[in-house]
């Protein structure tokens, strides 16, 4: 035996874990960091958005909100959890990409925690969602949106937005694997998220959608993550507006409760399918 | 002898329709260099991703340095070492930060890991790239770097997947130079080439893989007899004059031989009686005026081995097999 092998601690497992996780989220923070690139480009297009439906559908969309709410403070919600789970999609392509290129079997083939690539992955992204949420703060603040309840509801709103993301870097784990190709992951993420994002309350009231789609828009989970968040940062003059327009909304200790439920779940069903599709690839 | 460091015995493996390995069976023993040698698709990689945990296999059993590698998969990760056949490097850190994610991977404390790179980088006269990102590196210096990582650890075994594929001639041989050192460290090593040269330089032991079998084992020499003896290499100075020459030698052997107006070399199998038979073809050759440019008696290559052992040359094998080659990701 030789004297290299005798040197290597075995630490704990649960210390070798949270270990080989850390140097996993350092490596891939490093990344975002020499390769700027990558966040400033994925930032661009929310910003985008803002400018879209602030200026462009903006004077349109006001006509059928009160006066209370200007566009702005209902869009934002939205456009944060749009942020959050576009920005999760990088999770797949970093996993295709690492695929691709032999290091996945490198880790694979290291005595590290089986658990530390896809921790450290979805932990990195969720970082990078942080600072690009942050940075659509500052983007909305910049164009007028103002909170009208209090701080602590909107910090609540804003932890929200992240986990709504963490859940879907998990989501985006399980179809980079599968895919294992970062075009067809790119092509594919965008298409299945789709639905979520845009046939929501995200942008318009979903009063407004054909009965069918309302139907969807409803038990959508993004509709409910967005109507927690709007809750949260325009109070009563949210709940007002859903009322006279003969929507009424839930009470936000029912909408926090889905929201909860809705994160819990996605993770519950994610996890697992990563961690197993991790395992055979 | 010893009790071998690797050790398969019928191992099998199926993607799908395609059976990638139909029952291999090896035995490497301590310090000393393994080469398992073949065609694109043979079975190289999915033997190599077995031995190295990364893939279940559907039958047999491997040991690795005593282990189980389906069983015993992680006592045996923190003994082996991998360096792929893609330079399987983060390009976005640099080589030094590269080396210590591997160390911190192999639970080393900080301090050791950074130390240990930095005596990697240097063995691999890397030092002075240490600080730039990986994406800066050229193709041999990149698989330097990667064949650094699989040593951070001070692995007992090692398996090194076409180490020189892709690289320019000039690369190759310092990696030739690099891999031979490993060997004085006592390593035991295992690696795949395509290569037929390749095994024959570093591999104290060959194996030939073919269609996810083994076909042939034993040392460079002892292959090399399998073809039978030595052979008759000669090469005409004036090609046209190539057909006259054959015309007037190939008939010296205990048969076979072929010319080549190409390059003008004619090789002859001549058996044991290489030294009389040599004597006879310069006599000949130059009673018809020919010129030579070079006689010589050679032992047969691997690509001679290679052909006689399977039908076809190993590069013409590559074209074939390429289908069941694209099985060992999955």
């Amino acid at each position: 035996m030789s004297a290299g092998a005798i040197e290597v601690r075995t630490p704990g497992r649960l210390a070798a874990a949270i270990s080989d996780g850390w140097v996993l989220t350092k490596r891939n923070l490093l990344t975002y960091i020499r390769k700027p690139d990558l966040l400033v480009f994925s930032t661009i297009q929310p910003v985008m958005f803002v400018l879209l439906f602030v200026y462009v559908f903006g004077g349109a969309f006001e006509l059928i909100l009160p006066p209370t709410i200007p566009y702005v403070d209902f869009l934002m919600p939205g456009i944060f959890v749009q942020t959050a789970i576009f920005s999760a999609l990088q999770t797949g392509v970093g996993l295709a990409e690492d695929l691709q290129k032999g290091l996945i079997d490198r880790f694979k083939s290291l005595p590290m925690a089986r658990s530390a690539v896809l921790a450290g992955r979805t932990l990195a992204d969720t970082v990078a969602i942080v600072f690009q949420v942050l940075l659509m703060l500052l983007v909305a603040w910049l164009v007028g949106f103002r909170i009208h309840e209090g701080v602590a509801e909107a910090l609540l709103a804003f932890v929200g937005a992240v986990s709504v993301g963490y859940a879907f870097t998990w989501l985006a784990a399980f179809t980079g694997l599968s895919l294992r190709s970062v075009e067809a992951v790119q092509a594919a993420s965008f298409t299945i998220v789709f639905p979520f994002v845009f046939a929501s309350s995200a942008f318009v009231p979903a009063g407004t959608f054909p009965d069918w789609l309302q139907t969807w828009a409803n038990i959508n989970p993004v509709t409910i993550w967005v109507d927690t968040f709007r809750l949260l940062t325009l109070g009563d003059a949210y709940e007002a507006f859903r009322a006279s327009s003969g929507d009424p909304i839930a009470s936000l200790g029912t909408l926090m409760w889905q929201s909860t439920a809705w994160f819990l779940g996605i993770l519950a069903v994610a996890v697992p399918l990563g961690v197993r599709i991790y395992r055979r690839t | 002898m010893p009790d071998p460091t690797i050790l398969c015995e019928a191992l099998e493996k199926s993607f799908g329709e395609v059976r990638a390995l139909r029952g291999v069976d090896l035995e490497v023993q301590p310090g000393t260099v393994f080469g398992l040698l073949g065609p694109n698709g043979a079975g190289k990689t999915t033997a190599v991703r077995i031995l190295t945990t990364l893939l279940h296999p559907d039958g047999g059993r491997a040991l690795v340095a005593g282990r189980d590698v389906v069983r015993e998969a992680e006592e045996l990760r923190p003994l082996i070492g991998l360096a792929g056949q893609y330079a399987a490097v983060d390009e976005n850190l640099t080589g030094l930060e590269n080396l210590e994610m591997v160390g911190r991977l192999y639970h080393l404390p900080a301090a050791e890991a950074r130390r240990r790179a930095g005596a990697v980088l240097e063995r691999f006269d890397l030092t002075e790239a240490a600080d730039r990102p990986a994406k800066t590196y050229s193709g041999g210096m990149r698989r330097r770097l990667d064949l650094g990582a699989s040593l951070v650890g001070r692995p007992e075994v090692l398996f090194l997947d076409e180490p020189t594929t892709g690289l320019d001639p000039r690369s190759r041989l310092e990696m030739w130079d690099i891999i031979r050192e490993l060997v004085h460290d006592g390593t035991t090593l295992l690696l795949t080439t395509q290569y037929l040269e390749e095994a024959d330089r570093l591999a104290d032991l060959i194996a030939v893989i073919d269609g996810g079998r083994v076909i042939a084992n034993g040392t460079s020499d002892e292959l090399k007899d399998r073809v039978g003896g030595e052979v008759l290499a000669v090469r005409v100075r004036d090609r046209e004059k190539v057909a006259r020459a054959a015309g007037a030698v190939l008939g010296l052997g205990p048969g076979g031989g072929k010319a080549d107006n190409n390059t003008g070399e004619i090789t002859i199998p001549v058996g044991r009686d290489g030294t009389t038979l040599l004597t006879e073809a310069v006599r000949r050759l130059d009673g018809d005026g020919i010129e030579l440019a070079d006689i010589a008696l050679r032992r047969p290559s691997l690509d001679d081995v290679f052909l006689a052992l399977t039908g076809h040359t190993a590069e013409s094998a590559e074209a074939e097999a390429d289908a069941p080659a694209r099985g060992r990701s999955r």
